[in-house]
Formats: structure tokens, sequence, C-alpha cells
């Protein structure tokens, strides 16, 4: 499973622990989280919550906001043992500075692998349960009356046998002062009376009221603004830039040069971008000018062809298995680089004074932020702050900190003064990590009774991990990379998979699923292909690979029997099905689709069952579902970042084409299956099986299998 | 100077006459609602009204501004009454990061001011706007919904 940014996480722990413990240090700014209309006034009651007098109470957040609405879900985990007014909950995000000053006292910070609510539900529920049981000790203390006589519901104390009452705030001040208990008893599932039930999100309000949420959105006295220009070949670098060309223009502050990139600095965004517009700049673009979507291609498919590549998995024996075959399935596959394309660019906002720093970003890990800043500006992490901003969108990307090292390099050159950098939409195009080119090539066997016997895959892939954890590579394997088919859930007798690793000069990085956004789509197509040349159903097909696999199972019959798998349909109306596991969560999709002979695509129905274990807030689950079928759809139809002359050729979303309305199929089934025991992901894991699931229903509509994306590039269109 | 009303107040500003509209409102008078999504009147996230009419504000010069009327989110509740708009967005959950939203909510404004019972088809043909986190089915139900409002309060 991937941990994301863990690498700078670790930066960040080994600076923490060479800056000591001596932590006693004045602020520039005082320690403050920024939350919409949060007010923590009252005694804290454990790290993670404030009860406030008016029995309000604001839940701490420790991972990002970027619409998939965790920090609702993460506050509901508190409140189910706190046993607070729901009502009377707000959130705020935690403050790195104090995150630093009280020894990570938070946990991990990082937002990415669908892991906010998995990785800390059981330090958040038992947060709630060990506040719960300080408020109550309180009121039996001042009660006088064993606190087993006592009991804690909707923020009110009452006990049981006088009825007296005590509201959390009235008892708030004298419990801060008891020591939290050591071990706390957590409610049976059967108990919950939050998780599990739709909950309406905390965010709503102030974001239909257009609230300066946003990074972009931050405003500080004095200041400026800047704007960048990056090397548009990936690795090249700054030559020289002609700064007098803008001299004396109106609203300039400074022309700042970085290593590979021209930052404009002004007095408003739109003065330093058309300013940047205007300066010649000479770049080194260095070895990559010639490099294309075709020579990276080609690059990349060679390790399809290499004789001597890493073997990541060999059970039984396939080449034996292949000489007995009855049949033989040979085929290969294609996915292209992908961008992000979160709706707020990249930006950053950064005050270096003196040797202190304070940031405000929107990002997907404030602590690797803090640490990135930190170093960036050579301070100690003591003296930085990070102020979390709500995100438009992240989607991996912001997990990043290249925006923000940039804008802490124009903060210091402009010393004294805040400085906003925001990207302009075609830099945050041409200058993401993007989804990794990749290329299988599988060979399959089949018996004479049409079961698979023997499996191979080769995998010629761009490494994320190459560039972010290199250390996970063991001897040239990134396992990482191989999501989806070195733990495919199938069994199989003979498998064996093969990995070559092969890097171009493209930064390639985690975009929502990773690598289950184009390893299930090559792996389930096949899957399908096998099911043809077997002449099986291919629902029956997959269930009989599945036997050993219940959770797998459990969402592929799901799919199955909510889209009537089987059942007559309409004339020329085709279904597609396709099944996978990922983020700790299982998910099966159907589509039904029909094709006209000109190619027009119509998407009539998709169905998505997910099992992510518990659902915490299922109003949020199927907002995930509708938004992963969005996303998945966006980059099956049309996604597809190419380069020419070691540069990116889409600049912004007239040629990166996103979903709209009209184009967003109307009937969209979000089927929840919990089948409780474990915690799993619900961000990423719905969008595993959609490619795959529609690339098989075309091919059930067409005869015509795909192999290579986007679908544009088949001569296919939406109707 | 050019002056322009926004959300009923009014502002001279001292820009060029060809900066546009956005850049204005967020950075000059720090009105942050409307937001900065492709610079290219292709998202629609800087969607605001000039004199009731959604535009890109992205693509307007002010100077196009001058002397009219500019409406922002921010100018959309009524003596602290949500517009049944908003209500609706909230009533359906439709926001995911958000950060599309307030364009989102300006256009469907825009178009139930013109059309009291949008179809399907009216909503695809006005809601050109991108979400990326894809919260399109919630606005069209919540499309609907203020619709259903709108005709019963002014009914
Ligand atoms: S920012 Fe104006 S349309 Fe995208
Ligand atoms: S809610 Fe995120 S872009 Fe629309």
């Amino acid at each position: 499973m991937p941990i994301l940014f863990r690498k700078s996480r670790r930066d960040f722990l080994k600076v923490s622990t060479a800056a000591g413990g001596g932590l006693a240090l004045q602020f520039m700014i005082p320690a403050r989280a920024i939350a919409a209309g949060a007010v923590a006034k009252g005694p804290e009651l454990t790290a993670w919550l404030v009860v406030n007098p008016d029995n309000s109470v604001v839940i701490r957040v420790a991972r990002s906001e970027m619409g998939q609405g965790s920090s609702t879900g993460l506050a509901m985990l508190v409140a189910e043992e706190l046993e607070c007014d729901w009502t009377k909950v707000r959130t705020e995000f935690v403050s790195t500075a104090e995150h630093v000053r009280r020894n990570r006292v938070w946990g991990s910070m990082a937002t990415g692998g669908s892991r906010s609510i998995r990785d800390s539900q059981e330090y958040l529920r038992q947060a709630g349960a060990a506040a719960r049981e300080m408020l109550v000790a309180a009121a039996a203390q001042r009660w006088k009356v064993p606190a087993s006589e006592c009991d804690a519901e909707n923020g009110v104390i009452t006990h049981t046998l006088s009825l007296r009452k005590l509201r959390f705030g009235q008892v708030a001040l004298a419990a801060s002062k008891l020591e939290p208990p050591k071990d706390v008893k957590l409610k049976d599932p059967k108990a919950w009376n939050l998780i599990g039930k739709p909950a309406r999100r905390l965010d709503i309000p102030d974001k239909v009221r257009g609230k300066p949420l946003f990074g972009i959105d931050v405003q500080q006295p004095g200041m400026a603004y800047a704007a960048i220009a990056q090397c548009p070949v990936f690795r090249g670098k700054l030559a020289t830039v002609a700064g007098e060309r803008i001299k004396g223009m109106r609203g300039l502050i400074k022309v700042v040069q970085l290593e590979d990139a021209v930052a404009v600095v002004a007095d408003n965004w739109w003065r330093a971008d058309r300013m940047l517009k205007l300066l010649p700049i000479e770049w080194d673009v260095g070895p990559n000018g010639g490099a294309s979507t075709e020579s990276i291609r080609e690059f990349v498919r060679f390790g399809l062809e290499d004789s001597s590549v890493p073997v990541a998995r060999d059970d039984g024996n396939v080449e034996a298995a292949f000489a007995q075959a009855a049949k033989l399935i040979e085929s290969e596959y294609y996915a292209p680089f992908l961008n992000h394309a979160p709706l707020e660019p990249m930006n950053c906002t950064a005050l270096v004074k003196g040797d202190r720093v304070e940031v405000w970003a929107p990002t997907q890990n404030a602590e690797a932020t803090h640490a990135a800043a930190a170093a960036t500006a050579g301070v100690p992490l003591e003296n930085v702050e990070v102020h979390l901003t709500h995100l438009g969108g992240g989607f991996g990307r912001r997990g990043f900190q290249d925006y923000t090292r940039q804008a802490v390099s124009i903060a210091k050159a402009v010393e004294g003064r805040p400085v906003k950098l925001l990207w302009s939409r075609e830099e945050d195009m041409q200058h993401d990590y993007y989804r990794p080119m990749t290329l299988m090539r599988f060979k399959a066997a089949l018996d004479s009774s049409g079961k698979l016997t023997a499996w191979r895959v080769r995998d010629a892939s761009h490494s994320i991990m190459a560039g972010v954890r290199p250390q996970e590579i063991k001897e040239g394997i990134d396992r990482h990379a191989l999501g989806g088919i070195v733990d495919m859930p199938y069994e199989v007798p003979n498998l064996r998979i093969e990995f070559a690793m092969r890097n171009s000069h493209v930064p390639v990085g985690f975009m929502r699923t990773v690598f289950h956004s184009q390893n299930p789509f090559m792996r389930e197509c096949f899957v399908d292909e096998m099911a043809s040349a077997a002449g099986k159903d291919p629902y029956e097909f997959r269930r009989a690979l599945l036997q050993g696999r219940p959770k797998d199972l459990g969402v592929l019959d799901a799919a199955a029997r909510v889209s009537g798998w089987g059942s007559p349909l309409p004339a020329g109306v085709h279904r597609g099905i396709a099944v996978q596991d990922s983020h700790g969560s299982y998910a099966g999709a159907v589509f039904e689709v029909s094709v006209s002979a000109a190619g027009e695509l119509d998407i009539r129905r998709v169905v998505v069952a997910v099992d992510p274990g518990y659902v915490v807030n299922p109003d949020s689950a199927e907002a995930q579902v509708q938004s992963c079928v969005a996303y998945g759809l966006t980059s099956v139809l049309w996604g597809e970042i190419t380069l020419r002359e070691g540069r990116v050729e889409q600049s912004n979303f007239h040629d990166y084409r996103l979903m709209r309305i009209a184009e967003m199929p109307k009937r969209i089934e979000a089927v929840l299956v919990p089948s409780g025991g474990f915690w799993g992901g619900m961000g990423e894991t719905p969008l595993a099986p959609l490619a795959p699931a529609l690339a098989n229903a075309i091919f059930a509509a067409t005869g015509k299998r795909i192999r290579s994306l986007p679908l544009k590039n088949q001569g296919l269109r939406l109707a | 100077m050019i002056e322009l009303t926004v959300n009923g107040r009014k502002h001279s500003v001292d820009v060029e006459p060809e900066m546009p509209l956005l850049w204005v409102l967020r950075d000059v008078l720090d009105v942050k609602g409307p937001k900065f999504g492709c610079g290219i009147a292709q998202c629609g996230a800087c969607t605001v009204h000039l004199n009731g009419e959604p535009v890109r504000s992205c693509s307007v010069p002010v100077s196009a501004a001058a002397n009219q009327k500019v409406l922002t989110i921010e100018g959309l509740a009524q003596r602290g009454q949500l517009h049944p708009v908003q209500k609706a967005w909230i009533d359906h959950e439709v926001p995911q990061c958000g950060y599309c939203q307030s364009g989102q909510i300006m256009a469907a404004v825009a178009l139930l001011a013109k059309n009291r019972d949008p179809s399907d088809k009216d909503i695809d043909a006005a809601m050109t706007n991108i979400c990326r986190c894809g919260t399109y089915a919630r606005i069209r139900t919540a499309i609907h919904a203020a619709a259903k409002t709108l005709k019963s309060t002014k009914a």
C-alpha cells in the first residue's frame, strides 16, 4: 500500500530531532490555527478538542480538506465517543508550529492515499472517549458521587440516581485539569449514533457564501504578488533574463531569479503576470530539449522488449503452462501521462522576516510544507509556522512542495514583506508531477475447458518511488508501480510478473488512485479478453477466479446484482464489468453503453459498488463515488499530456479537456456495501474499476478492444 | 479612475482599463468570492453578474464594467437571508472542495432569473462551468430544487 509523502515526513523528523527540545521560542504571530468560524476559547481536553463554556466543541483536524469531506468525517469520529451535541461542533486546522512545539502531538498531517480516516480513526475515537471520561469525572467530583453513576449524552452529563444534570461547558475547565485516562473502552460499532449515518458537512455553509477559505484567498497587510515562469523543459535551468525590459513599469517590485524559474513580484497578480510575459528569458534546456511523446513512449516501450528485467513474482512455471495451453492470448496496453488539474492553481503565500518564516498554503501535507519552508529559508523548524488553508482540489498534486519552496525563496528576496505566489493555469498544466506513462504486455494460457492456467505480465513504467522514496525500490522492482498487478486478487496457478522501470525526464507523481488508475484498466480489460477467448461470461469468469477473495467477490456480486447483470437490455445497449481493490477498500463497477456506427458513445448507466469496511458519512461516500466517476471518465475520454521538444504541449482547459455537466452520465448508482471489521479509503477506490468496466462495455457493444487511452484517440466521442 | 458598483457599493479604482474585472475584484477590492481557474473564459470559476448577466470576469476588462453594476457571491444574500440557490446548495450538500462553487452558484442564479423552470437540457446548455470534483449530479438536483422554491415564493 502506498504511503504518500513519507520522505518529506522523515525529513521533518530528522530536522526536528536535530533541533532538539528547547522549544520555548517567541513566534512572530501567536500560534493560531485558521478555521472558518471556529473559536477555540475554552479549555483543551486532549490535544484534539476544546469545549467552550457555551457547550460548543471545537475539534482539531490535522489532515487537509480538499473536498473529500474528511474534516467532517474526522470530527464525527471524535464526537461519536465524546457524546457531545453534534450541532455545536466546529473544526479548526491544527497549527504546525504547535505541532513542532508539542512534539508531533497530532501525528501525521499527510493527506494522501485515502488515509485520513483509516489511519487516524483509532486515536481520534480514543481522544473523544478520553475527553468524555474526563468530563464525566469532573461532574462526578462536583456531585461527590462515583463516576460510574454518571452518563454523558448529547453534551449533558446526568447523575443517573438523582437525575442532576451538568452541561459539558460547565465542567470543561475542571475536566481539563484532570489526567487523561490511560485506557479507554471504545463503543461497539452497533452502538454508534453518528458514524454510518448521513451527516451534514461542516464546511459547506462557508463554501456557498464564497468565504475566503482557500490558499489563493490569503490576504496579508502589505502583501505583494508573484507570477512565475519555469523552465519549459523539465530539468532545464534559467540562463539569462533581461530584467531591464520591464524596469519602471507600473507596480513592479522585483524580478527574482531562481535556478530554474523567473518570478516577477508586483503590487497585484495581473501586473506581475503581464510583466512576466514581457520579459525576455533564455533557458538552458539541457539534454532533453528533443524529447517527444513518441520518443518517450519508445523509451518506455523498450522495457517490454528488454530480455533482462527483474521478476517481482514467479508462481509455478508459466513457460511450462504456456507449452501445454489449449489457447494463448497476448495483448499490449498503454496509458498516457495525465495532469491532476485541481481547479485552484498552485499557490503559496510566504513571509520571511529575519530568521522567521510564516507560510499560508493549500497543501496535502502541512508538516512537509513546514519542513520545506524551514529548509528553503535555512532556519530551524521552531522558527516556522504553516497555516493550512482549504484546498481547491488536491488529487495528489499538493503533496509536492515545489511551489512552497518557490514562495519562500521569493519571499526571501523581498524580506519583510508577505508575498503570494500564484501559478497561471499554463504553468500548472506544464509543471505537474504527472500520472506516469505505463505500458504492459500480457500473455495468458487457457486449458481446453477455458480455465486460466498461466499469466505473464511485463510492466514497463515510470516509477514514482524513484523520485520520492528510492529506498523502496528493491533490486529494480517498484512494487508500488505494480499495484493491482503484483497483488492481484485472482488465483492463478502459474503467474509471472516482470517489471521494467523506465524513467524519462518527465516528473511523475501520485494522482488520485495512483497506479490503480491505469493498472486495473489494463488487467481487467485483459481478463475480459480471456473470458471471450474462453467463451465465458466475463462476470462468471471473474467469479471463478475470486473464490478465495470474499471481499472482492462481494463488490463484484453487488455491482452485478444492482445492475441486473445478465438481464435483457434494450437493443444496442451493452454491459461491461470490472473489479479492483485499492487503498484498503473494494470496488466493482458495471457500465451500460451504446455506441453508434459513427463512434458516438452513450453512457447510459454506471453502477459502482464499494466496500470500505465502515462508512463514516454515507453522504460524503456517495459524493466520492460521483466525484470518481467525473474524474475517472475525464481521464478515460480525453486525458492525455503530450510532449514536443521536451515540453508539455497542453496549456489550459481548451486543450486539456475536463468534464462538464452536460457530459456527466445522468444515471450513477453508488452502492455502499460496508461489510465491517476494517477501515478502508473512500476517495480513490471507486475510480479503479471504472476505465476497464467502460472499455469492456464498449467491446461488448462494438467488438473492438480498447487497449490504449484516451478514447478520443480510438475514434470514440460522447454522443 | 474607473467607477464601478460592486454588491451595491460604489468604488473608484485607479487601474489600467484593460485589467480584467476578476483581478480588480480580488486584488484591488479584496472581493475573493470569484475565483481564478484558467484566465481564458473556459472554467467559469470567476463568474459574476454584470448588470444581471453572468460573465467570466477573468476575460472582461474592468473598463467594460465602468459605471455598471457588478454582483458577486458575497452580494447574493439579502438582509442576511441566503439566496434560494445557496439554500438549495446547502440542502443538497453540493460542494466538495468548493473552489468552483461561487461561479456555479452565480451561473445557476442567472439561469433561474431567466428560466423559472429549467429542464435538464436547459441546465446542460447554461451551466458550462467546470467542477473538477464532479459535483454535477448534485448541482442539477439543487437547481431543480431551487426552481421549485422560487416558484412557490413568487407565485
Ligand atoms: S478563470 Fe475565468 S473562466 Fe476560468
Ligand atoms: S467543488 Fe471542487 S471544483 Fe467544484
